[in-house]
């Protein structure tokens, strides 16, 4: 069976699979359930500096958008960090870790971007022996109003400060957890990068409006008659996680930098793609707040057996494997021609593919009077439109015209050379070979 | 104190009040909102859909159920209602297994159809809770017809009449109207009086007058109608039925299956309604089947369908004869009744085996015998009492693809014509169209 032991950063954890910071990791006794369920770590919900807690609001904190059968795929949130006492946090981080020495605990942070906040608390939290600390430079509301969470996270220069400061005054693993609500997540991942973070971690949630209330007419969720954009988070997030992942992945000045990956984690499958991009751990909040901490018994299984099947050992033996396969557009071989083909054996007969082929697409498929969909081979440009419209899996596949053979489309033979737009006749940047 | 089962003879209360109003509860229950929206989910929005093809009326099924995905049972409801007037009760009574379901693309791929009887039912009721009529009479154009039965095909034919602005005299030989869906179906299938109350919101519309007692023959005569109305629209149903011919049948105990439906449906205490302890239906199709099925809900003991062809040649779906099955009901294959005993009443009914040559039922000389103290016929219903002028076809009356008779003037529609199912569903399809090229015809 697999090992799924997780080395990042030197912190050990029996599996990849941590509660990132978020209510499920506000208190002692969460955290307990969670170990007790099988997590590897988890990120203590942010912790902010000494004083009176912050508070929350006293009406709801969440909205949500569902699939079929009220499916959650996302969720958004307007809670704060932590409205609990820092002692009683500290207090509490310490029992837990001393209980479970196996397990990662990471201490999430907020507090002013001034260098003595962060003198102050940062020797408080190396006592509880917490594994490291996660910056949450991330929080998109009612924080980044007071010049904390993603408004430090915005300003690269920021980023770099405070991580500075951090690696100066505290000797262990310091992960920059980085906000999606930029335009550009290569920037602040290259300023953790210059203030000597150990990793980056990331998406925190997205700017977001989840639903308006049209007898209220208001967003939801709904205090008072008003609402406010929260931070986007679940399964509707992975691919806009996967992509920044990615991007930091394969930027030369960020590559190699250790990636926690957060974004819709629901199933082993999510986190094996996070990986494969090159994420060292991946931290998970949304499934665990939709069905409970007893969500990673089957992440841990999955992966496993995934893995066994696959022949990898370790997390180490496909991480980052994804990466180099991600390029930038114009480096896509434009000599590489598929045309879509429907399977009749399989083909219920829905003619969606028919339906969004023929309206919004290339006219490329035929349906006979006997509902029989074939595809035009000269006219499909294997768009991959109707594979993702067909309710059934497999029926249409895109097969390659192998080279020398003639697209009917183009009416040209498909070559065997690699041709990418930046030798492209059309373009007029092209670059001689 | 009710009887047993096993009392002999023909019995009131062989069951308790309880035991009949849960056995005559609805066949299926209604999906609550939720389920509507799961059960709606599963709809592919198929590009012109098998399913709308399927139905009789066309009813634009994707669009309907799309419109119960975004939360507007009622909008669903009008754009069925828009292509049946009677979608209320189609969605109850409707063999969806030979047609939408049938052909849902889902029961080609999993075997298991969106349930679009019910979600139609979702919709409809909604907007019938709501109790208005959502459609509205356009201006009058002076114009009358006369419409002969007030049952689906004459209620969808009088509707779409008068909203088109014409005044419709509805003529109903019964004191009520609704047609088979007021007497004729299985009251498991129209429970809380649906088909009367699906009668009172149509009829809602205006414009229409409804005449009972009123036949066909007596004062009423298809050369009268035609004077006095601008057109004439026939349906008069099957006022029929298909003898036995075979020797006792006009013992007491032997009757019409659809009499007996006809009078369980207007029963207003199931409990004082009498049934037999054995009863024998010979027939096999929806009537054989709501007949056998309604017996044994009262309480009889014993309750075989005999039909003189194999299962697959019964009139009866597939999902009706295991709902037979499931209630109870023993179903009989390649058997015909050869006679009737019993000196004043019937007690003992006699098969015999049949076997199909070159297409043709014949008898196999083995009979046996089944105790019996009620028979009810189900053997099919015959045209009865139509006016003499017109050309007949197939012992119907012969109706051109618009409904004409050959009779300028006159139109027919429903069991009484030619053409189509016995369906309600193909009757309000035949009403409707009908009454469509009625109104072409008076305003061309």
């Amino acid at each position: 069976m697999a090992d799924l032991t997780t080395d990042f950063l030197g912190i050990k954890s029996p599996n990849p699979f941590w509660l990132a910071s978020a209510p499920p990791t506000d208190k002692e006794y969460n955290v307990r359930r969670a170990f007790e369920a099988g997590w590897g770590g988890v990120v203590w919900k942010t912790l902010g500096a000494e004083g009176p807690p912050v508070v929350n609001v006293n009406g709801p904190r969440y909205g949500a958008i569902w699939g079929a059968d009220r499916r959650l795929l996302g969720l958004n949130n307007i809670e704060l960090i932590t409205d609990r006492p820092l002692e009683v946090n500290l207090e509490e981080m310490t029992r837990v870790k001393k209980d479970y020495p196996d397990r990662a605990l990471i201490a999430s942070i907020m507090v002013p971007c001034e260098k003595e906040a962060w003198q102050k608390i940062l020797p408080r939290v190396a006592e509880t022996n917490a594994d490291g600390i996660e910056l949450n430079f991330g929080c998109p509301h009612g924080m980044a109003e007071r010049g904390m969470g993603s408004a430090v996270g915005q300003v690269p220069e920021y980023i770099q400060m405070v991580t500075e400061w951090c690696k100066q005054y505290y000797d262990r693993p310091v992960i920059v957890k980085l906000t999606p609500n930029i335009t550009d997540v290569r920037y602040p991942a290259r300023a953790a990068n210059a203030g000597n973070a150990d990793a980056v971690s990331l998406i925190n949630t997205i700017n977001s409006i989840t639903s308006v209330n049209l007898d209220a007419m208001a967003p939801e969720p709904t205090i008072g008659g008003k609402g406010t954009h929260g931070g986007y988070c679940g399964p509707a997030v992975k691919p806009i996680a996967m992509n920044m992942v990615a991007e930091i992945a394969r930027d030369p000045e960020t590559a190699g930098l250790p990636i926690s990956a957060i974004g819709g984690i629901t199933t082993w499958r999510d986190a094996a793609e996070f990986i494969a991009l090159g994420a060292g751990n991946v931290q998970v909040c949304t499934a665990a707040m939709t069905y409970g901490f007893d969500v990673v018994k089957e992440m841990i299984s999955g992966l496993s057996e995934w893995m066994d099947d696959q022949g990898y050992s370790s997390i180490q033996d496909f991480k980052g494997m994804a990466t180099p396969n991600v390029t930038d557009w114009q480096y896509l071989d434009l000599n590489y021609v598929t045309k879509a083909r429907i399977s009749e054996a399989d083909c219920i007969k829905c003619g969606r593919c028919y339906a969004a082929c023929e309206d919004t697409s290339h006219q490329a498929i035929a349906i006979s009077e006997d509902r029989v969909f074939s595809v035009k081979d000269d006219e499909c440009v294997a768009c991959n439109l109707c594979v993702n419209v067909c309710p059934v899996e497999g029926c249409i596949t895109m097969e390659e015209v192998p080279a020398g053979q003639i697209d009917q489309r183009t009416g040209e033979v498909v070559s065997d050379e690699y041709g990418s737009w930046t030798t492209h006749p059309n373009n007029p940047m092209a670059v001689a070979e | 104190m009710a009887q047993s089962h096993q009392a002999s003879g023909i019995q009131a209360g062989r069951l308790p009040a309880e035991d009949i109003a849960t056995n005559f509860e609805d066949l299926h229950a209604p999906f609550d909102a939720h389920e509507a929206a799961v059960a709606a989910d599963r709809c592919y929005f198929c590009y012109d859909a098998p399913c709308m093809q399927a139905c009789p009326t066309s009813i634009d099924i994707p669009q309907f159920i799309r419109e119960i995905q975004g939360g507007h049972p009622t909008a669903a409801a009008k754009t069925i209602l828009d292509q049946n007037i009677l979608g209320g009760m189609c969605a109850r009574v409707c063999p969806t297994e030979t047609l939408c379901e049938e052909v849902c693309v889902r029961e080609a791929a999993e075997g298991k159809p969106v349930e679009i009887g019910r979600l139609q039912r979702y919709a409809t009721d909604a907007l019938m809770e709501k109790g208005a009529q959502p459609f509205t009479r356009t201006d009058a154009t002076g114009k009358t017809v006369a419409v002969v039965g007030a049952g689906p095909a004459g209620l969808a034919a009088a509707h779409r009449l008068a909203m088109l602005g014409h005044d419709v005299v509805l003529f109903e030989a019964k004191p009520k109207a609704g047609g088979l869906n007021e007497f004729g179906i299985a009251a498991y299938k129209s429970t809380n009086d649906f088909a009367a109350r699906e009668v009172d919101w149509l009829l809602q519309i205006g414009g229409i007058t409804v005449e009972y007692g009123k036949k066909l023959g007596d004062a009423l005569t298809l050369d009268g109608l035609s004077q006095d109305y601008d057109a004439v629209f026939l349906s008069i149903g099957l006022g029929g039925v298909n003898a036995l011919r075979t020797s006792g049948e006009d013992v007491a105990g032997v009757a019409d299956a659809v009499d007996f439906i006809a009078e369980l449906r207007q029963s207003a205490d199931l409990t004082s309604l009498p049934v037999g302890r054995n009863i024998v239906v010979i027939g096999g199709g929806m009537t054989a089947v709501d007949a056998a099925v309604q017996s044994k809900l009262l309480g009889a003991e014993n309750v075989t369908i005999a039909y003189r062809r194999g299962r697959d040649a019964m009139g009866a779906s597939r999902y009706e004869q295991d709902l037979a099955a499931s209630k109870g009901v023993k179903l009989m294959f390649n058997v015909m009744p050869k006679a009737i005993h019993g000196d004043s009443a019937a007690c003992e009914i006699e098969l015999e085996y049949t076997e199909i040559v070159d297409g043709r039922v014949t008898g196999t000389g083995e009979t046996l015998r089944l105790s019996a103290d009620q028979v009810y016929k189900a053997i099919g219903q015959t045209l009865e009492g139509q006016p003499s002028a017109l050309d007949l076809e197939g012992g119907k009356i012969k109706v051109d693809e618009a409904g004409r008779t050959s009779v300028a003037g006159v139109w027919a529609g429903g069991d009484c014509a030619s053409g189509g199912e016995d369906l309600t569903v193909t009757a309000v399809a035949e009403g409707r169209d009908a009454a469509m090229d009625i109104h072409a015809s008076l305003m061309g």
